[in-house]
Protein backbone atom coordinates (compact mmCIF):
# COMPACT_ATOMS: atom_id res chain seq x y z
CA UNK A 1 0.00 0.00 0.00
CA UNK A 2 2.66 2.49 1.12
CA UNK A 3 4.70 1.62 -2.35
CA UNK A 4 1.76 2.05 -3.74
CA UNK A 5 0.82 4.87 -2.81
CA UNK A 6 4.35 6.53 -3.29
CA UNK A 7 4.63 5.64 -6.88
CA UNK A 8 1.02 7.04 -7.14
CA UNK A 9 2.46 10.31 -5.80
CA UNK A 10 5.35 10.39 -7.92
CA UNK A 11 3.61 9.41 -11.03
CA UNK A 12 0.92 12.63 -10.53
CA UNK A 13 3.10 14.79 -9.04
CA UNK A 14 6.03 13.81 -12.55
CA UNK A 15 2.29 14.37 -14.21
CA UNK A 16 1.81 17.92 -13.08
CA UNK A 17 4.78 19.10 -13.71
CA UNK A 18 4.82 17.80 -17.09
CA UNK A 19 1.27 19.30 -17.75
CA UNK A 20 3.13 22.46 -16.63
CA UNK A 21 5.59 22.48 -18.80
CA UNK A 22 3.48 21.72 -21.65
CA UNK A 23 1.42 24.94 -20.65
CA UNK A 24 4.56 27.41 -19.97
CA UNK A 25 6.17 26.19 -23.41
CA UNK A 26 3.08 26.31 -25.45
CA UNK A 27 3.31 30.41 -26.50
CA UNK A 28 7.18 29.62 -27.27
CA UNK A 29 6.03 26.45 -29.14
CA UNK A 30 3.71 28.07 -31.61
CA UNK A 31 5.89 31.23 -31.84
CA UNK A 32 8.40 29.35 -32.65
CA UNK A 33 6.99 27.52 -35.21
CA UNK A 34 5.34 30.33 -36.73
CA UNK A 35 9.31 31.91 -36.85
CA UNK A 36 10.07 28.61 -39.00
CA UNK A 37 7.21 28.76 -41.18
CA UNK A 38 7.98 32.90 -41.92
CA UNK A 39 11.39 32.12 -42.28
CA UNK A 40 11.72 32.21 -45.92
CA UNK A 41 9.72 35.34 -46.66
CA UNK A 42 12.19 36.98 -43.92
CA UNK A 43 14.90 35.91 -45.95
CA UNK A 44 13.48 37.09 -49.10
CA UNK A 45 12.46 40.48 -48.06
CA UNK A 46 14.26 40.97 -44.80
CA UNK A 47 12.35 42.74 -41.74
CA UNK A 48 12.98 46.42 -42.17
CA UNK A 49 10.94 45.66 -45.40
CA UNK A 50 8.45 43.66 -44.11
CA UNK A 51 7.61 45.69 -41.00
CA UNK A 52 7.63 49.16 -42.88
CA UNK A 53 6.62 48.79 -46.17
CA UNK A 54 3.30 49.47 -47.69
CA UNK A 55 3.34 47.84 -50.77
CA UNK A 56 1.25 44.94 -50.78
CA UNK A 57 0.71 42.75 -53.69
CA UNK A 58 1.51 38.91 -53.36
CA UNK A 59 1.49 37.83 -56.85
CA UNK A 60 4.43 40.35 -57.30
CA UNK A 61 6.20 38.79 -54.66
CA UNK A 62 5.86 42.24 -52.31
CA UNK A 63 4.91 42.25 -48.86
CA UNK A 64 4.50 45.22 -46.81
CA UNK A 65 2.57 44.83 -43.68
CA UNK A 66 2.75 48.39 -42.20
CA UNK A 67 -1.11 48.85 -43.13
CA UNK A 68 -2.21 45.87 -41.79
CA UNK A 69 -0.25 46.81 -38.64
CA UNK A 70 -1.21 50.06 -38.46
CA UNK A 71 -4.57 49.11 -38.87
CA UNK A 72 -4.85 46.91 -36.01
CA UNK A 73 -3.68 49.24 -33.68
CA UNK A 74 -5.75 52.39 -35.08
CA UNK A 75 -9.03 49.91 -34.36
CA UNK A 76 -7.66 49.07 -30.88
CA UNK A 77 -6.68 51.97 -30.05
CA UNK A 78 -10.21 53.45 -31.04
CA UNK A 79 -11.68 50.52 -29.02
CA UNK A 80 -9.78 51.04 -25.81
CA UNK A 81 -10.78 54.98 -26.01
CA UNK A 82 -14.16 53.95 -26.10
CA UNK A 83 -14.40 51.34 -23.34
CA UNK A 84 -12.03 51.55 -20.94
CA UNK A 85 -13.80 55.09 -19.18
CA UNK A 86 -17.09 53.62 -19.75
CA UNK A 87 -15.95 50.55 -17.93
CA UNK A 88 -14.07 52.64 -15.03
CA UNK A 89 -17.16 55.17 -14.22
CA UNK A 90 -19.54 52.01 -14.58
CA UNK A 91 -17.58 50.03 -12.19
CA UNK A 92 -16.64 52.14 -9.72
CA UNK A 93 -20.02 53.49 -10.06
CA UNK A 94 -21.18 49.52 -8.47
CA UNK A 95 -18.82 49.05 -6.09
CA UNK A 96 -18.66 52.76 -4.82
CA UNK A 97 -21.84 54.42 -5.19
CA UNK A 98 -24.67 52.18 -5.71
CA UNK A 99 -26.60 49.63 -3.32
CA UNK A 100 -24.92 45.83 -3.83
CA UNK A 101 -28.53 44.94 -5.68
CA UNK A 102 -26.54 46.25 -8.49
CA UNK A 103 -23.58 44.69 -8.36
CA UNK A 104 -25.61 41.00 -8.57
CA UNK A 105 -27.31 42.16 -11.82
CA UNK A 106 -24.73 43.25 -13.21
CA UNK A 107 -22.39 39.92 -13.06
CA UNK A 108 -24.80 37.72 -14.91
CA UNK A 109 -24.81 40.54 -17.73
CA UNK A 110 -21.53 41.13 -17.66
CA UNK A 111 -20.96 36.85 -18.14
CA UNK A 112 -23.67 37.27 -20.74
CA UNK A 113 -21.79 39.74 -22.47
CA UNK A 114 -18.56 37.56 -22.62
CA UNK A 115 -20.06 34.65 -23.70
CA UNK A 116 -21.17 35.61 -26.95
CA UNK A 117 -19.75 34.25 -30.13
CA UNK A 118 -17.99 37.12 -31.63
CA UNK A 119 -19.64 36.38 -34.82
CA UNK A 120 -22.80 37.94 -33.08
CA UNK A 121 -21.39 40.69 -32.04
CA UNK A 122 -20.34 41.01 -35.57
CA UNK A 123 -24.05 40.60 -37.20
CA UNK A 124 -24.62 42.99 -34.88
CA UNK A 125 -22.26 45.27 -35.86
CA UNK A 126 -23.30 45.05 -39.56
CA UNK A 127 -27.02 45.31 -38.72
CA UNK A 128 -27.27 48.42 -36.25
CA UNK A 129 -22.78 50.41 -35.98
CA UNK A 130 -22.69 50.19 -39.87
CA UNK A 131 -25.85 51.49 -40.54
CA UNK A 132 -25.35 54.49 -37.17
CA UNK A 133 -21.87 55.04 -38.06
CA UNK A 134 -22.94 55.64 -42.20
CA UNK A 135 -26.07 57.70 -41.55
CA UNK A 136 -25.81 59.48 -37.89
CA UNK A 137 -22.30 59.93 -37.23
CA UNK A 138 -20.33 60.54 -40.71
CA UNK A 139 -23.07 63.28 -41.64
CA UNK A 140 -22.23 64.96 -38.23
CA UNK A 141 -18.45 65.21 -39.69
CA UNK A 142 -19.54 66.16 -43.07
CA UNK A 143 -18.33 63.06 -44.49
CA UNK A 144 -18.98 59.87 -47.09
CA UNK A 145 -18.75 56.62 -46.10
CA UNK A 146 -20.25 53.29 -46.64
CA UNK A 147 -20.17 52.72 -42.92
CA UNK A 148 -17.44 50.14 -43.46
CA UNK A 149 -14.46 51.38 -41.11
CA UNK A 150 -11.94 51.55 -39.01
CA UNK A 151 -14.97 53.20 -36.48
CA UNK A 152 -17.56 50.53 -36.79
CA UNK A 153 -14.48 48.06 -35.97
CA UNK A 154 -13.54 50.26 -32.80
CA UNK A 155 -16.93 50.47 -31.57
CA UNK A 156 -17.89 46.83 -32.15
CA UNK A 157 -14.51 46.02 -30.23
CA UNK A 158 -15.25 48.40 -27.78
CA UNK A 159 -18.50 46.42 -27.29
CA UNK A 160 -16.71 43.24 -27.10
CA UNK A 161 -13.87 44.79 -24.42
CA UNK A 162 -16.26 45.54 -21.94
CA UNK A 163 -17.51 42.47 -19.98
CA UNK A 164 -13.73 41.04 -19.42
CA UNK A 165 -12.63 44.98 -17.81
CA UNK A 166 -15.34 45.42 -16.88
CA UNK A 167 -15.60 42.24 -14.53
CA UNK A 168 -11.77 42.89 -13.70
CA UNK A 169 -12.06 46.22 -12.29
CA UNK A 170 -15.03 45.32 -10.52
CA UNK A 171 -13.08 43.03 -8.93
CA UNK A 172 -9.91 45.20 -8.08
CA UNK A 173 -12.46 47.31 -6.74
CA UNK A 174 -14.19 45.15 -4.62
CA UNK A 175 -10.80 44.23 -2.90
CA UNK A 176 -10.11 47.48 -1.07
CA UNK A 177 -11.27 47.09 2.16
CA UNK A 178 -13.95 48.29 3.89
CA UNK A 179 -11.68 49.65 6.92
CA UNK A 180 -9.36 51.67 4.57
CA UNK A 181 -12.04 53.40 2.55
CA UNK A 182 -13.36 54.34 6.54
CA UNK A 183 -10.27 55.13 7.19
CA UNK A 184 -10.10 57.84 4.72
CA UNK A 185 -13.74 58.74 5.31
CA UNK A 186 -12.72 59.60 9.27
CA UNK A 187 -9.86 62.19 8.35
CA UNK A 188 -12.35 64.06 6.36
CA UNK A 189 -12.44 62.99 2.87
CA UNK A 190 -15.40 63.16 0.85
CA UNK A 191 -16.85 60.52 -0.42
CA UNK A 192 -15.49 61.03 -3.70
CA UNK A 193 -12.20 62.07 -2.49
CA UNK A 194 -11.90 58.74 -0.80
CA UNK A 195 -12.39 57.16 -3.96
CA UNK A 196 -10.40 59.07 -6.10
CA UNK A 197 -7.30 59.13 -3.55
CA UNK A 198 -7.81 56.04 -2.27
CA UNK A 199 -9.62 53.02 -3.84
CA UNK A 200 -8.63 54.34 -7.41
CA UNK A 201 -5.08 54.27 -6.35
CA UNK A 202 -5.10 51.00 -4.15
CA UNK A 203 -6.69 49.01 -7.34
CA UNK A 204 -3.85 50.68 -9.93
CA UNK A 205 -2.51 47.93 -10.61
CA UNK A 206 -6.12 45.82 -10.90
CA UNK A 207 -7.15 48.88 -13.50
CA UNK A 208 -3.58 48.57 -15.31
CA UNK A 209 -4.80 44.14 -15.38
CA UNK A 210 -8.00 44.85 -16.63
CA UNK A 211 -6.61 47.91 -19.37
CA UNK A 212 -3.93 45.05 -20.59
CA UNK A 213 -6.57 42.39 -20.75
CA UNK A 214 -9.03 44.69 -22.85
CA UNK A 215 -6.26 45.70 -25.23
CA UNK A 216 -5.16 42.24 -26.21
CA UNK A 217 -8.51 40.96 -26.18
CA UNK A 218 -8.73 43.91 -28.83
CA UNK A 219 -6.30 43.83 -30.34
CA UNK A 220 -6.49 39.82 -31.07
CA UNK A 221 -10.29 40.06 -31.92
CA UNK A 222 -10.48 38.75 -35.51
CA UNK A 223 -14.26 38.09 -36.94
CA UNK A 224 -15.97 40.26 -35.44
CA UNK A 225 -13.63 43.10 -36.80
CA UNK A 226 -13.46 41.53 -40.24
CA UNK A 227 -16.87 41.41 -40.85
CA UNK A 228 -17.30 45.35 -39.68
CA UNK A 229 -14.15 47.06 -40.72
CA UNK A 230 -14.16 46.70 -44.53
CA UNK A 231 -11.04 44.98 -45.11
CA UNK A 232 -9.22 47.25 -47.55
CA UNK A 233 -5.41 47.51 -47.51
CA UNK A 234 -4.59 51.03 -46.98
CA UNK A 235 -4.28 53.23 -43.78
CA UNK A 236 -5.93 56.31 -43.34
CA UNK A 237 -6.24 58.65 -40.02
CA UNK A 238 -9.68 59.19 -41.14
CA UNK A 239 -11.71 56.88 -38.68
CA UNK A 240 -14.71 56.34 -41.11
CA UNK A 241 -11.92 54.58 -43.58
CA UNK A 242 -11.91 51.04 -43.85
CA UNK A 243 -8.83 49.31 -43.02
CA UNK A 244 -7.29 45.84 -42.94
CA UNK A 245 -6.31 44.82 -39.32
CA UNK A 246 -4.00 41.87 -39.40
CA UNK A 247 -6.01 39.13 -38.19
CA UNK A 248 -8.98 39.79 -40.89
CA UNK A 249 -5.69 39.33 -43.45
CA UNK A 250 -5.20 35.57 -41.82
CA UNK A 251 -8.31 34.85 -41.75
CA UNK A 252 -9.85 35.96 -44.62
CA UNK A 253 -6.46 34.77 -47.38
CA UNK A 254 -6.02 31.18 -44.82
CA UNK A 255 -7.86 29.10 -47.54
CA UNK A 256 -5.88 30.01 -50.43
CA UNK A 257 -2.41 30.62 -49.18
CA UNK A 258 -1.14 28.19 -51.55
CA UNK A 259 -2.08 29.46 -54.50
CA UNK A 260 0.24 32.54 -54.78
CA UNK A 261 4.33 31.26 -54.07
CA UNK A 262 5.85 33.09 -50.55
CA UNK A 263 2.08 33.91 -49.38
CA UNK A 264 1.56 30.82 -46.81
CA UNK A 265 4.57 32.25 -45.10
CA UNK A 266 3.24 35.73 -45.56
CA UNK A 267 0.62 35.03 -42.86
CA UNK A 268 2.47 32.67 -40.68
CA UNK A 269 4.55 36.09 -40.32
CA UNK A 270 1.06 38.23 -39.57
CA UNK A 271 0.76 35.68 -37.06
CA UNK A 272 4.15 36.03 -35.65
CA UNK A 273 3.62 39.86 -35.48
CA UNK A 274 0.51 39.39 -33.66
CA UNK A 275 2.10 37.31 -31.28
CA UNK A 276 4.52 39.42 -31.03
CA UNK A 277 2.95 42.59 -30.22
CA UNK A 278 0.20 41.07 -28.21
CA UNK A 279 3.70 39.77 -26.08
CA UNK A 280 5.01 43.15 -26.24
CA UNK A 281 1.76 44.82 -25.27
CA UNK A 282 1.20 42.41 -22.36
CA UNK A 283 5.13 42.63 -20.92
CA UNK A 284 4.59 46.43 -20.90
CA UNK A 285 1.70 45.83 -18.69
CA UNK A 286 3.40 43.88 -16.16
CA UNK A 287 6.17 46.34 -16.39
CA UNK A 288 3.81 48.99 -15.05
CA UNK A 289 1.65 47.25 -12.80
CA UNK A 290 5.29 46.01 -11.25
CA UNK A 291 6.01 49.57 -10.90
CA UNK A 292 2.70 50.98 -9.32
CA UNK A 293 3.08 48.60 -6.86
CA UNK A 294 6.54 49.63 -5.50
CA UNK A 295 6.30 53.42 -6.21
CA UNK A 296 3.00 54.94 -4.96
CA UNK B 1 -32.16 58.64 7.61
CA UNK B 2 -32.36 60.29 10.82
CA UNK B 3 -35.17 60.58 12.26
CA UNK B 4 -34.40 63.84 14.97
CA UNK B 5 -37.45 65.36 14.88
CA UNK B 6 -38.36 65.33 18.86
CA UNK B 7 -34.84 65.75 19.60
CA UNK B 8 -34.32 69.36 17.85
CA UNK B 9 -37.19 70.32 20.44
CA UNK B 10 -34.24 68.64 23.21
CA UNK B 11 -30.98 71.09 23.84
CA UNK B 12 -27.86 69.78 23.59
CA UNK B 13 -26.28 68.65 26.97
CA UNK B 14 -23.42 71.30 27.71
CA UNK B 15 -20.26 69.23 25.86
CA UNK B 16 -18.28 73.14 25.40
CA UNK B 17 -14.99 74.47 26.24
CA UNK B 18 -16.16 74.76 29.94
CA UNK B 19 -17.79 71.09 30.21
CA UNK B 20 -16.47 68.41 31.93
CA UNK B 21 -17.87 65.75 29.35
CA UNK B 22 -16.57 65.44 25.38
CA UNK B 23 -19.43 63.44 24.30
CA UNK B 24 -23.03 63.22 25.19
CA UNK B 25 -24.85 60.52 23.85
CA UNK B 26 -28.95 60.23 24.39
CA UNK B 27 -31.44 57.95 23.90
CA UNK B 28 -29.23 56.38 20.94
CA UNK B 29 -31.10 53.46 18.61
CA UNK B 30 -29.60 52.00 16.04
CA UNK B 31 -31.64 49.82 14.00
CA UNK B 32 -30.27 47.33 10.99
CA UNK B 33 -33.14 46.69 9.28
CA UNK B 34 -35.56 45.33 12.04
CA UNK B 35 -33.44 44.14 14.78
CA UNK B 36 -32.36 46.75 17.06
CA UNK B 37 -28.46 46.83 17.70
CA UNK B 38 -28.48 49.53 20.17
CA UNK B 39 -30.90 50.59 22.72
CA UNK B 40 -31.63 53.65 24.35
CA UNK B 41 -27.86 54.62 24.85
CA UNK B 42 -26.95 57.14 27.45
CA UNK B 43 -23.50 57.80 28.28
CA UNK B 44 -21.34 60.53 29.06
CA UNK B 45 -17.77 60.51 27.85
CA UNK B 46 -15.69 62.65 30.47
CA UNK B 47 -12.64 64.78 28.55
CA UNK B 48 -8.68 63.88 28.49
CA UNK B 49 -10.17 61.03 30.39
CA UNK B 50 -10.06 57.20 28.51
CA UNK B 51 -13.02 56.24 28.62
CA UNK B 52 -13.37 52.26 27.98
CA UNK B 53 -16.35 50.84 26.28
CA UNK B 54 -15.80 46.57 27.45
CA UNK B 55 -18.35 43.73 25.92
CA UNK B 56 -18.57 40.83 24.15
CA UNK B 57 -18.30 40.49 20.37
CA UNK B 58 -21.26 41.82 18.80
CA UNK B 59 -22.65 43.74 21.43
CA UNK B 60 -22.30 46.58 19.35
CA UNK B 61 -19.35 48.43 20.44
CA UNK B 62 -18.23 48.86 16.96
CA UNK B 63 -21.53 50.57 15.96
CA UNK B 64 -21.69 52.93 18.73
CA UNK B 65 -18.10 53.81 17.92
CA UNK B 66 -18.91 54.39 14.09
CA UNK B 67 -22.12 56.92 15.18
CA UNK B 68 -19.94 58.84 17.10
CA UNK B 69 -18.33 59.92 13.75
CA UNK B 70 -21.08 58.97 11.56
CA UNK B 71 -19.16 56.42 9.46
CA UNK B 72 -23.08 54.57 9.93
CA UNK B 73 -23.75 56.37 6.91
CA UNK B 74 -22.02 53.97 5.00
CA UNK B 75 -24.31 51.49 5.76
CA UNK B 76 -27.30 52.08 4.17
CA UNK B 77 -29.27 49.38 6.35
CA UNK B 78 -28.22 51.15 9.90
CA UNK B 79 -30.94 53.55 11.12
CA UNK B 80 -29.56 56.03 13.76
CA UNK B 81 -31.47 58.60 15.53
CA UNK B 82 -30.85 59.94 19.39
CA UNK B 83 -29.03 62.50 20.11
CA UNK B 84 -24.75 62.44 20.36
CA UNK B 85 -23.10 66.07 20.83
CA UNK B 86 -19.68 66.91 20.86
CA UNK B 87 -18.54 70.37 21.09
CA UNK B 88 -22.06 71.45 22.17
CA UNK B 89 -23.38 70.14 18.73
CA UNK B 90 -25.70 67.36 17.89
CA UNK B 91 -23.99 65.49 15.30
CA UNK B 92 -26.71 63.44 14.01
CA UNK B 93 -28.40 66.16 12.77
CA UNK B 94 -28.17 66.44 8.89
CA UNK B 95 -24.89 68.05 9.02
CA UNK B 96 -23.92 70.25 6.05
CA UNK B 97 -20.24 70.08 6.54
CA UNK B 98 -19.30 66.00 7.36
CA UNK B 99 -15.38 66.66 6.32
CA UNK B 100 -15.41 69.02 9.50
CA UNK B 101 -17.49 66.96 11.76
CA UNK B 102 -15.25 63.44 10.97
CA UNK B 103 -11.84 65.67 11.89
CA UNK B 104 -13.54 66.35 15.15
CA UNK B 105 -12.56 62.68 15.93
CA UNK B 106 -9.74 60.64 14.98
CA UNK B 107 -10.15 56.99 14.17
CA UNK B 108 -7.72 54.17 15.11
CA UNK B 109 -9.43 50.73 13.80
CA UNK B 110 -9.14 47.25 14.53
CA UNK B 111 -6.22 47.09 11.94
CA UNK B 112 -3.97 49.45 10.75
CA UNK B 113 -5.43 50.59 7.50
CA UNK B 114 -2.45 52.94 6.24
CA UNK B 115 -3.64 54.96 3.14
CA UNK B 116 -1.90 53.61 -0.41
CA UNK B 117 0.88 56.22 -0.53
CA UNK B 118 3.93 56.94 1.40
CA UNK B 119 4.22 57.39 5.30
CA UNK B 120 4.87 61.59 4.38
CA UNK B 121 1.48 61.59 2.57
CA UNK B 122 -0.54 59.31 5.34
CA UNK B 123 0.68 62.06 8.20
CA UNK B 124 -0.58 65.21 5.80
CA UNK B 125 -3.19 63.67 4.32
CA UNK B 126 -5.92 65.20 6.49
CA UNK B 127 -4.65 68.61 7.25
CA UNK B 128 -4.10 68.76 3.41
CA UNK B 129 -8.47 67.93 3.15
CA UNK B 130 -8.45 71.09 5.56
CA UNK B 131 -6.17 73.37 3.33
CA UNK B 132 -3.03 73.26 4.15
CA UNK B 133 -0.90 73.32 1.37
CA UNK B 134 2.39 75.04 2.78
CA UNK B 135 5.41 72.57 2.64
CA UNK B 136 6.93 73.73 5.82
CA UNK B 137 4.19 73.68 8.15
CA UNK B 138 2.92 70.08 6.77
CA UNK B 139 6.66 69.00 7.16
CA UNK B 140 6.60 70.25 10.82
CA UNK B 141 3.10 68.39 11.26
CA UNK B 142 5.01 65.20 10.11
CA UNK B 143 7.58 65.48 12.57
CA UNK B 144 5.27 66.48 15.71
CA UNK B 145 2.74 63.54 14.66
CA UNK B 146 5.35 61.10 14.47
CA UNK B 147 7.17 62.02 17.78
CA UNK B 148 4.33 62.14 19.40
CA UNK B 149 3.37 58.21 18.38
CA UNK B 150 7.41 57.62 19.12
CA UNK B 151 7.66 56.68 15.53
CA UNK B 152 10.13 59.29 14.19
CA UNK B 153 13.57 57.81 15.01
CA UNK B 154 12.00 54.89 13.56
CA UNK B 155 10.88 56.36 10.08
CA UNK B 156 12.93 59.43 9.67
CA UNK B 157 15.15 58.61 7.17
CA UNK B 158 12.73 57.35 4.97
CA UNK B 159 9.62 59.21 5.14
CA UNK B 160 8.85 58.63 1.21
CA UNK B 161 8.84 55.27 1.55
CA UNK B 162 5.22 53.24 1.25
CA UNK B 163 3.95 51.71 4.47
CA UNK B 164 3.99 48.54 3.46
CA UNK B 165 7.73 48.38 4.78
CA UNK B 166 6.20 49.25 8.62
CA UNK B 167 6.05 45.68 10.91
CA UNK B 168 1.89 45.77 11.76
CA UNK B 169 3.06 47.53 15.02
CA UNK B 170 4.25 50.33 13.47
CA UNK B 171 1.43 50.62 10.35
CA UNK B 172 -1.01 51.19 13.80
CA UNK B 173 1.47 54.02 15.41
CA UNK B 174 1.29 55.55 11.87
CA UNK B 175 -2.55 55.21 11.72
CA UNK B 176 -2.15 57.03 15.32
CA UNK B 177 0.03 59.85 13.97
CA UNK B 178 -2.26 60.54 11.09
CA UNK B 179 -5.65 60.48 13.25
CA UNK B 180 -3.74 63.06 14.99
CA UNK B 181 -2.65 65.45 12.71
CA UNK B 182 -6.25 66.82 12.00
CA UNK B 183 -6.06 68.08 15.57
CA UNK B 184 -9.12 66.07 16.49
CA UNK B 185 -9.84 66.44 20.40
CA UNK B 186 -11.16 62.81 20.54
CA UNK B 187 -9.69 59.80 19.56
CA UNK B 188 -12.03 56.74 18.67
CA UNK B 189 -10.01 53.82 18.92
CA UNK B 190 -11.97 50.42 17.83
CA UNK B 191 -9.98 47.16 19.60
CA UNK B 192 -7.03 49.01 18.33
CA UNK B 193 -4.35 46.21 19.74
CA UNK B 194 -6.35 43.69 18.33
CA UNK B 195 -4.06 42.89 15.78
CA UNK B 196 -0.80 43.34 17.02
CA UNK B 197 1.68 41.43 18.79
CA UNK B 198 2.10 41.92 22.82
CA UNK B 199 5.17 44.40 22.67
CA UNK B 200 3.21 46.92 20.10
CA UNK B 201 -0.08 46.56 22.07
CA UNK B 202 2.08 47.92 24.68
CA UNK B 203 3.45 50.77 23.03
CA UNK B 204 -0.18 52.13 21.78
CA UNK B 205 -1.16 51.77 25.23
CA UNK B 206 1.88 53.85 26.55
CA UNK B 207 0.94 56.65 23.86
CA UNK B 208 -2.98 56.65 25.46
CA UNK B 209 -1.75 57.04 28.79
CA UNK B 210 0.72 59.58 27.28
CA UNK B 211 -1.98 61.58 24.88
CA UNK B 212 -4.93 61.65 27.49
CA UNK B 213 -3.68 64.44 28.95
CA UNK B 214 -4.69 66.78 25.20
CA UNK B 215 -7.21 64.16 24.25
CA UNK B 216 -10.33 62.23 25.08
CA UNK B 217 -9.99 58.80 24.15
CA UNK B 218 -12.67 56.41 23.79
CA UNK B 219 -11.43 52.83 23.90
CA UNK B 220 -13.21 49.83 22.35
CA UNK B 221 -12.12 46.78 23.91
CA UNK B 222 -13.69 43.48 24.77
CA UNK B 223 -10.12 42.38 27.01
CA UNK B 224 -10.95 42.71 30.77
CA UNK B 225 -7.34 43.29 31.05
CA UNK B 226 -6.64 46.04 29.03
CA UNK B 227 -9.93 47.89 30.02
CA UNK B 228 -8.63 47.26 33.81
CA UNK B 229 -4.56 48.93 32.64
CA UNK B 230 -6.07 51.96 30.92
CA UNK B 231 -9.44 52.70 31.71
CA UNK B 232 -10.53 56.12 33.66
CA UNK B 233 -14.19 55.42 33.32
CA UNK B 234 -16.41 52.01 31.94
CA UNK B 235 -18.84 51.36 29.99
CA UNK B 236 -20.44 47.90 30.03
CA UNK B 237 -22.19 46.60 27.01
CA UNK B 238 -24.57 43.49 26.47
CA UNK B 239 -26.33 42.78 23.59
CA UNK B 240 -26.91 46.59 22.68
CA UNK B 241 -27.59 48.04 26.25
CA UNK B 242 -25.24 49.32 28.66
CA UNK B 243 -25.77 47.10 31.15
CA UNK B 244 -23.18 49.63 34.08
CA UNK B 245 -21.39 52.22 34.01
CA UNK B 246 -18.58 53.97 36.58
CA UNK B 247 -15.19 54.31 37.45
CA UNK B 248 -12.40 51.63 37.97
CA UNK B 249 -13.92 50.40 41.22
CA UNK B 250 -16.78 48.47 38.89
CA UNK B 251 -13.72 45.73 38.28
CA UNK B 252 -13.51 45.30 41.99
CA UNK B 253 -17.39 45.46 42.56
CA UNK B 254 -19.47 44.68 39.82
CA UNK B 255 -22.85 45.47 40.58
CA UNK B 256 -24.55 43.43 37.92
CA UNK B 257 -24.43 39.50 37.18
CA UNK B 258 -23.73 40.27 33.55
CA UNK B 259 -20.92 42.07 34.34
CA UNK B 260 -19.81 39.53 37.10
CA UNK B 261 -20.07 36.88 34.69
CA UNK B 262 -18.17 38.85 31.92
CA UNK B 263 -15.30 39.50 34.53
CA UNK B 264 -14.70 35.99 35.29
CA UNK B 265 -15.16 34.24 31.76
CA UNK B 266 -13.70 37.33 29.68
CA UNK B 267 -10.38 37.09 30.72
N1 LIG C 1 -24.24 47.23 8.70
C1 LIG C 1 -24.88 46.32 9.45
N2 LIG C 1 -25.99 45.73 8.99
C2 LIG C 1 -26.63 44.82 9.75
N3 LIG C 1 -26.25 44.42 10.96
C3 LIG C 1 -25.15 44.97 11.49
C4 LIG C 1 -24.40 45.94 10.76
N4 LIG C 1 -23.35 46.31 11.52
C5 LIG C 1 -23.44 45.60 12.67
N5 LIG C 1 -24.52 44.79 12.64
C6 LIG C 1 -24.93 43.88 13.73
O1 LIG C 1 -24.92 44.59 14.93
C7 LIG C 1 -24.41 43.80 15.99
C8 LIG C 1 -23.28 44.54 16.68
O2 LIG C 1 -22.17 44.62 15.84
P1 LIG C 1 -20.84 45.39 16.25
O3 LIG C 1 -21.19 46.78 16.56
O4 LIG C 1 -19.84 45.17 15.19
O5 LIG C 1 -20.42 44.63 17.58
P2 LIG C 1 -19.01 44.57 18.30
O6 LIG C 1 -18.14 45.63 17.74
O7 LIG C 1 -19.35 44.79 19.75
O8 LIG C 1 -18.47 43.21 18.10
C9 LIG C 1 -23.99 42.49 15.40
O9 LIG C 1 -24.96 41.54 15.70
C10 LIG C 1 -23.94 42.75 13.92
O10 LIG C 1 -24.35 41.61 13.22
MG1 LIG D 1 -16.23 45.40 16.82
Amino acid sequence: MGRFRYSYNFITGKWMLVTLAVILCLPVIIGISLGIRSADLLHDNGLIDLLFSSAWAPSKGEFGFLPFILSSLYVTIIAFVLAAPVCLLAAMYITQFSKPRMMKIMYPVADVMAGIPSVIYGMWGIIVIIPFVRDVLAPLFNVHTTGYSILSGGIVLAVMCIPYMLNMLIESFKTVPQGLRESALALGATHWQMVKHVVVRKSFPGILSAFGLGITKAFGETLAVMMVVGNVVQFSLNPFDPAYPLPALIANNFGEMMSIPMYDSALMFAALILLVVILIINLFFRYFIYRSKKIR
Amino acid sequence: MYNNENVILNQCPNTGKDSLNAISIRDLNVFADKTQILKSLNIDIPKHKITVILGPSGCGKTTLLKSMNRLTDLYKALEVSGQICIHGEDILLSHKDMSALRQKTGLLSQKPYPLPVSLYKNITYGPKLKGIKNKKILDKIVTRQLKEVGLWEEVKDRLNASPDCLSIGQQQRLCLARGLAVKPSIILADEPTSALDPTSSQIIEKQFMKIKKTYTIVLVTHVVRQAMRLADYVVFMHNGEIIETGGVEIFKNPKTDQMKEYLINGN
